[in-house]
């Protein structure tokens, strides 16, 4: 315990942490946003869905496609010229909240058709027979009905980013992962390293709690 | 003028995939609706039958035909103006279909905000619908607090929020229980009667029929194969299709497997005879047989009461000299219809 620098590394440990909370809180608000109108869009323009139409749903589709799998520290320096252009900068924390919104986006987006899925489609139907306009039924019975199943995304979604927020530091974002790696791994102190996975830990819990209270509160069971 | 009329109706359904082919749903279908009555619409599952009522709300457009609802032509007619045709046609659904995170009251409280009913007038109208169907004490439980015969209760309530023409009812008590069926019924009938709402009702069980259609279609890949009064159909079915439905709540004759246990047990000569309404007394018919000395055991069939009239089909053994036999059977068939069974 005497070769641990973690006691004197209080304040700068502190300053991490805030960076990590803000980072993935503004990351999972835009990407919450961005995802959810294109999950939203996938699920109603494929074959059968209310606002059907193939081109759409094809481009679409492959776009998704395309940028979720891509690593997220490969796909951090790859939008970093977009980051100039939206954000002003591709370096700092502000490229690397850009970077982890855009990908959550694309995260989301699955993870919101997916859930949309467990929607029975009788009640669209419904709603529609009853003279309900497309917009209409999307806004007052899909995205209701599918609040639940959502909630429970967007939960697991943020945990994905939690995790992807790490890298941040590659553009010098800073946060938690790269205070870890240039604390703890770099200077052969485990405490640190540590250290840093309980605050994540309880980051994580935290979140996930709040999902399930959420979800279980709108879905009553 | 009919409520509904189907001219020359075809809805064909174009491939998803490449290279399958296009599905045609309804093959040239001709119907009307008239005002007031209970119309129902009998066929296997893909008959076309839930195509052929959601062709009625244009939920499925028409490929070719014309489809007139309350006086106006709804084949070509854009979205919006669909929409003012759906607010004066109520549908539930055999699923049931209702908003599973709202409220029994807010479920209501949909087609009302829909169809732009004033809001004095929402609370008033869905305390009259509740107290219509009997659930006024469930307007604050969920769907999934209710049993499967109450959530048909509130679709029904809210398909006639808005006060329409026409109600559809898709197979509307198929997952339903024998006992709830019949109370459903019993609501769907009191809609027609006290509200006046013509009711379009596919299905595929002839009880149903049965119990509240005054008209019936019953259809067969995509086409009408017979059509025509309740009772027409259950005494002189015509069709194929239509006596095996018919078939299925009143028995033609004693099937092959029966058969061979009944002629363990019984000797003599099987005839079935078909009763209908206005068909000679079987006072007179039993009288013909104990006249020749002819022993008669009814062995199988029964008679069954379609809307208020009679109607059946009885086996009998008849046993006897082999000559007076023949004599009853031959005078039998001048009264009734009579099929030798082998």
């Amino acid at each position: 315990m005497d070769d641990t620098r973690l006691p004197e590394l209080g304040p700068d440990i502190w300053e991490a942490s805030l960076q990590t909370f803000t980072t993935v809180a503004i990351a999972l608000f835009f990407g919450v946003l961005l995802g959810t109108f294109l999950g939203l869009v996938l699920y109603t323009t494929r074959a059968g869905g209310i606002f059907a139409n193939r081109p759409v749903f094809v481009v679409l589709n492959f776009l998704v496609n395309f940028f979720r799998p891509i690593p997220f520290i490969i796909f951090i320096g790859a939008v970093q010229p977009l980051a100039r252009i939206v954000v002003g900068t591709g370096f700092g924390i502000r490229a690397a909240t850009f970077a982890l919104a855009l990908a959550a986006g694309f995260f989301i987006s699955r993870v919101v058709e997916q859930n949309l899925f467990s929607v029975d489609p009788g009640v669209i139907e419904a709603a529609r027979a009853m003279g309900a306009s497309r917009i209409r039924v999307v806004a007052t019975v899909l995205i209701p009905e599918g609040l639940g199943p959502l909630i429970l995304g967007y939960t697991f979604a943020f945990v994905a980013i939690v995790d992807a927020s790490a890298i941040a530091g590659v553009v010098g974002g800073g946060g938690l992962g790269s205070f870890a790696l240039r604390y703890g791994f770099r200077q052969y102190d485990p405490i640190v390293t540590w250290a840093t996975v309980l605050i994540l830990i309880a980051l994580v819990q935290l979140g996930q709690l709040l999902g399930n209270v959420l979800a279980r509160r709108i879905m009553r069971r | 003028m009919a409520l509904v009329e189907f001219r020359g109706v075809r809805k064909v359904f174009e491939p998803t995939k490449r290279g399958e082919k296009p599905v045609v749903a309804i093959d040239g279908v001709d119907l009307d609706v008239e005002k007031g009555e209970i119309f129902g619409i009998v066929g296997y599952s893909g008959a076309g039958k839930s195509t052929l009522v959601r062709l009625v709300n244009a939920l499925e457009t028409a490929t070719e035909g014309t489809i007139v609802v309350n006086g106006r032509e709804i084949t070509g007619l854009g979205e919006r103006e669909l929409r003012k045709v759906r607010l004066d046609i109520g549908m539930i659904f055999q699923q049931f279909n209702l908003f599973s995170s709202s409220t029994v009251y807010h479920n209501i409280l949909y087609p009302l905000q829909v169809a732009g009913v004033p809001k004095a007038e929402r609370h008033g109208r869905i305390a009259e619908l509740l107290s219509f169907v009997g659930l006024l004490d469930k307007a604050k439980h969920y769907p999934d607090q209710l049993s499967g015969g109450q959530k048909q209760r509130v679709g029904i309530a809210r398909a006639l929020a808005t006060n329409p023409a026409l109600l559809l009812a898709d197979e509307s008590t198929s997952a339903l229980d024998p006992e709830t069926t019949q109370e459903v019924l019993a609501l769907l009938q009191r809609v027609n009667t006290e509200l006046g709402i013509t009711i379009m009702l596919i299905t595929h069980e002839m009880d149903v029929i049965r119990t509240i259609a005054h008209k019936v279609a019953v259809m067969e890949n995509g086409r009408i194969v017979e059509q025509g009064p309740v009772f027409d159909l259950f005494s002189d079915p015509q069709a194929d299709a239509t006596r095996r439905f018919v078939s299925t709540l009143v028995e033609q004759g004693p099937a092959p497997r029966t058969l061979e246990h009944l002629r363990e047990r019984h000797r003599g000569r099987f005839v079935t005879i078909a009763l209908r309404e206005g068909s000679v007394p079987q006072s007179e018919l039993f009288a013909e047989l104990v006249a020749r000395e002819v022993r008669f055991e009814l062995v199988h069939g029964g008679i069954e009461d379609v809307q208020g009239r009679t109607f059946g089909n009885l086996t009998l053994a008849l046993e006897g000299d082999p000559a007076q036999v023949e004599a009853a059977v031959a005078a039998l068939r001048t009264k009734v219809d009579l099929t030798e069974v082998d």
